[in-house]
């Protein structure tokens, strides 16, 4: 036994830190994780940064959170303001107005860290909504992916839930407004709203109760539910590995980028400081939420251009743009001895819901109609998947009409234009805008497919005119090269999949559905050119760059 | 000049030119402009201010509002609207109305003060009506604390908390209050200008409507704490500002920082 430890000889570091870091090591193996973690590979693409933004507009929100919660005072407790801006000195407010203005005039870099909190609020929300639609129109939610998608869709919603929360605890004029639409939309519930609502509130509209609980929400639940799934979506992703966009050499099996340290790991931790600095400026040079011009609530007064943080825009919107009669039908009805306002109940809820489901279902739908149940490593260029851009693209105008019914109002006075024709133009865009833009989308779509196939066939115009000996003019087409071509050629184009019947020999109904959906879906398809075309184009060989075309094409 | 014509090509050359064709028309712009109005503010003087003013009326107004401001199909009667609306009105630029619309827009102003004066002192003449305000009531020494309280619930759902402004129906509008002198504000307060309600002296009292423009002035003066305000726009100017400086900048960083490798 004295022997083998003899013949090795425990590893001692030569200095000071070195022992230090051992002694570390050895006991927690932090640099087996470093191993793993540091060679990790990460394609490298502008657009697969917009989670890092989100990340790091979270981390903001928890420093500057965290200072705001040494000074703020959730307590709707009456008081009479006595601090430093003057117009509003003496006026009878709720402690947690007055707290919030102490920290915007006479907390020492209050209002500062108030501005970097919100703006940074409105950044995180906003990044999570561009990551979104990148996956989605990149298709980065197919296998393995889909519960991922699932999990950032509930971050969306959470992120949702903890700017409308903290952006009642003002309890200013304008957040005041706001909780009211909240507690108007909860009371439309039919039988329970009134309940949810009298619990909620602690009794009648507005009470005293609601700031603490929201704060509650705001600083412990909802960012506790925020970590965990940001925890669950890292491991995902480092469980699924990143996705990266189509090109030579990349395929279903491998990943191709940088790895994470150093120089991945250095740019993102710059990164952080990047956005950082960029909430920094827009809250030290330009003003957000300035609830002193609100005033402290009082369920009397409501301003115009009353509106709720973007995020919140489009049930607002939506609630805006809803008519109070459908024909002749009155839509706020007394059935029974009760009222249901449909009149609220179904902006408020209806358009939202859609939303979120068609959202959270989207992967599976996909699924059932390619039967596509393979793994995707590579995303889809938005064009290649023509059908699937243009759902987004519908789902897209249709959240921005109710986002701009929003800003019906300010759209009205700065363009100079009847708030009347706006709400009547939106109601308009709101029925046939996404069909408008799903079939635009969808054209454009298939024009860049034909383009891109006609550029790889024919390669590029030169716009260089040459004249034969013989006369005849014609225009030399510089070939592509083959890393550019493979760009053009080299994507899944699936195929309408008839039903099938299944194993009792009978076509089901709901088979059938699925192929009138698989039809619609790709019908139209642009197939990408084949080697053999390709061949016949340029009348010499490709052979080596063409090889695994031609395996993928026979893969369907 | 040796400098000058080795500039000349410079690519931002064109742009320069074009800067400074724009200052120099703008410049004469001005000028002429100025030039007009110094002419037109040295014009009339008469003795009779009711009586100048009434034919400055059958020249400029009684198209509309009829001879006598009796009204007309196109103008309401202007008996009994007092001196406080003439007032508002024509120094305003609002009156004459340049064309027919939801509402009369602000224009530069058409008369001077002492034929604003004329014209005020000939309707006021027609029949009793609201005073232009004394100076006592505009000399922003109120209360700003209960001014705020009472634009709050009297004013701000239209004219916006902020006294930004704000939509109503049919292409009307309640404008912003910026800039607008003290004197306006008291006297669309008592008048009720276009589609606006009048606060008579029993709903605000002058001490309330002095308290409502020493807080309209301070929130003007006293700036904005946080930095540039985005027009008071609220949320909406906000949420456009993220997504298009906001998140513009970090998409040009991440394009940036992803732009060295493949």
């Amino acid at each position: 036994m004295s022997a083998a430890s003899t013949a090795e000889p425990a590893f001692v570091a030569k200095t000071k830190t070195g022992r230090f870091t051992d002694f570390v090591d050895a006991r927690v193996g932090g640099s087996g994780i470093l191993r793993e973690f540091g060679r990790k590979v990460f394609p490298d693409h502008w657009s697969f940064m917009f989670g890092e933004v989100a990340l790091y507009s979270f981390v903001i929100l928890l420093l500057s959170g965290t200072f705001l919660t040494f000074f703020f005072d959730p307590s709707m407790a009456e008081t009479h303001y006595d601090g430093s801006y003057v117009p509003l000195k003496g006026v009878e407010m709720s402690v947690a107005y007055n707290s919030s203005l102490d920290i915007s005039f006479d907390v020492r870099g209050g209002l500062f860290m108030r501005q970097v909190h919100h703006w940074a609020a409105l950044l995180f929300v906003a990044s999570i909504a561009v990551h979104m639609l990148r996956v989605f129109f990149t298709g980065a939610f197919r296998r393995p992916r889909e519960m991922n998608w699932v999990v950032g869709s509930v971050l969306l919603i959470l992120a949702m839930a903890a700017g409308f929360t903290g952006y009642s605890l003002p309890d200013d004029l304008l957040s005041g407004n706001g909780l009211r639409i909240i507690d108007g939309v909860i009371k439309s519930i039919p039988i329970v709203g009134t309940y949810i609502s009298f619990f909620l509130f602690g009794g009648e509209f507005p009470g005293t109760a609601i700031i603490g609980r929201l704060y509650m929400l705001h600083i412990l639940l909802v960012p506790a539910l925020i970590l965990l799934m940001i925890v669950l979506h890292l491991f995902m992703v480092v469980v699924h590995k990143h996705t990266q966009y189509p090109g030579p050499g990349r395929n279903d099996n491998n990943v191709v980028g940088y790895p994470l340290g150093p120089v991945y790991a250095a740019k993102a931790g710059g990164f952080f400081f990047i956005v950082f600095g960029v909430l920094a400026l827009m809250a030290g040079f330009f003003t957000i939420n300035p609830i002193w011009n609100y005033g402290p609530y009082d369920p009397s007064p409501v301003s115009a251009g009353t509106q709720p943080d973007w995020y919140i825009g489009f049930v607002d919107g939506a609630l805006r743009l809803m008519p109070g009669t459908l024909g002749d039908w009155q839509v706020e009805q007394n059935w029974f001895g009760f009222v249901f306002s449909f009149n609220v109940l179904l902006p408020a809820l209806v358009p939202a819901g859609i939303l979120f489901t068609v959202m959270f279902m989207y992967p599976w739908i996909e699924r059932w109609i390619t039967k596509d149940d393979r793994e995707h490593h590579v995303l889809d260029r938005p064009r290649n998947a023509p059908t699937r851009t243009a759902i987004g693209m519908a789902g897209f105008v249709w959240y921005c009409v109710m986002w701009a019914a929003a800003g019906s109002d300010l759209i009205a006075t700065h363009f100079g234009v009847s708030l009347n024709d706006v709400t009547y133009w939106l109601r308009t865009l709101f029925i046939i805008g996404p069909i408008i833009a799903f079939i635009v989308t969808k054209r454009v779509a298939l024009a860049l497919q034909r383009k891109d196939r006609e550029i790889a066939l024919h390669g590029r115009e030169t716009g260089r005119i040459v004249r034969l000996p013989h006369g005849e003019f014609i225009e030399v087409h510089a070939p592509l090269d083959e890393y550019k071509r493979y760009k053009l050629v080299g994507f899944e184009s699936p195929e309408v999949l008839p039903a099938v019947p299944n194993e009792h020999g009978v076509v089901t109904r709901k088979e059938k559905r699925r192929a009138f959906l698989s039809k619609w879906f790709f019908e139209d398809r642009v197939a990408p050119a084949t080697p053999a075309e390709l061949e016949a184009a340029h009348g010499h060989g490709h052979a080596a760059v063409e090889a695994p075309e031609e395996a993928k094409s026979l893969s369907h | 000049m040796k400098a000058l014509s080795q500039k000349r090509r410079h690519p931002l050359a064109a742009i320069a030119l074009l800067l400074m064709g724009l200052l120099i028309t703008g410049g004469l712009y001005a000028v002429a402009t100025t030039v007009n109005e110094a002419k037109a503010s040295t014009t009339t003087f008469s003795a009779n201010d009711a009586e100048e003013g009434g034919k400055l009326f059958a020249a400029n107004c009684a198209t509309c509002h009829g001879m006598g401001g009796s009204g007309s199909q196109d103008g309401p009667s202007l008996v009994g609207v007092g001196a406080a609306s003439v007032d508002f009105q024509v120094g305003t630029g609002r009156m004459p109305m340049q064309m027919n619309g939801p509402q009369a827009l602000e224009k530069p102003v058409q008369f001077n003060d002492e034929q604003t004066h004329q014209l005020a002192a000939y309707v006021a003449s027609l029949g009793a009506g609201p005073a232009i305000p004394e100076e006592s009531l505009l000399d922003e020494g109120g209360d700003a604390a209960a001014g705020g309280e009472l634009f709050r619930t009297n004013c701000a759902m239209c004219h916006n908390a902020a006294a930004a402004g704000g939509a109503l129906t049919r292409g009307k509008f309640a404008p912003a209050l910026e800039d607008t002198s003290g004197k306006h504000i008291y006297e669309a307060m008592v008048t009720g200008p276009q589609n606006m309600p009048v606060f008579s002296d029993s709903n605000i009292t002058p001490e309330g409507k002095r308290d409502i423009i020493t807080f309209l002035k301070q929130i003007e003066t006293s700036g904005s704490p946080g930095g540039a305000e985005l027009g008071s726009l609220g949320p909406v100017a906000e949420g456009l500002f993220v997504w298009i400086a906001g998140l513009g900048v970090i998409i040009a960083f991440t394009i940036w920082l992803t732009s060295r490798t493949s």
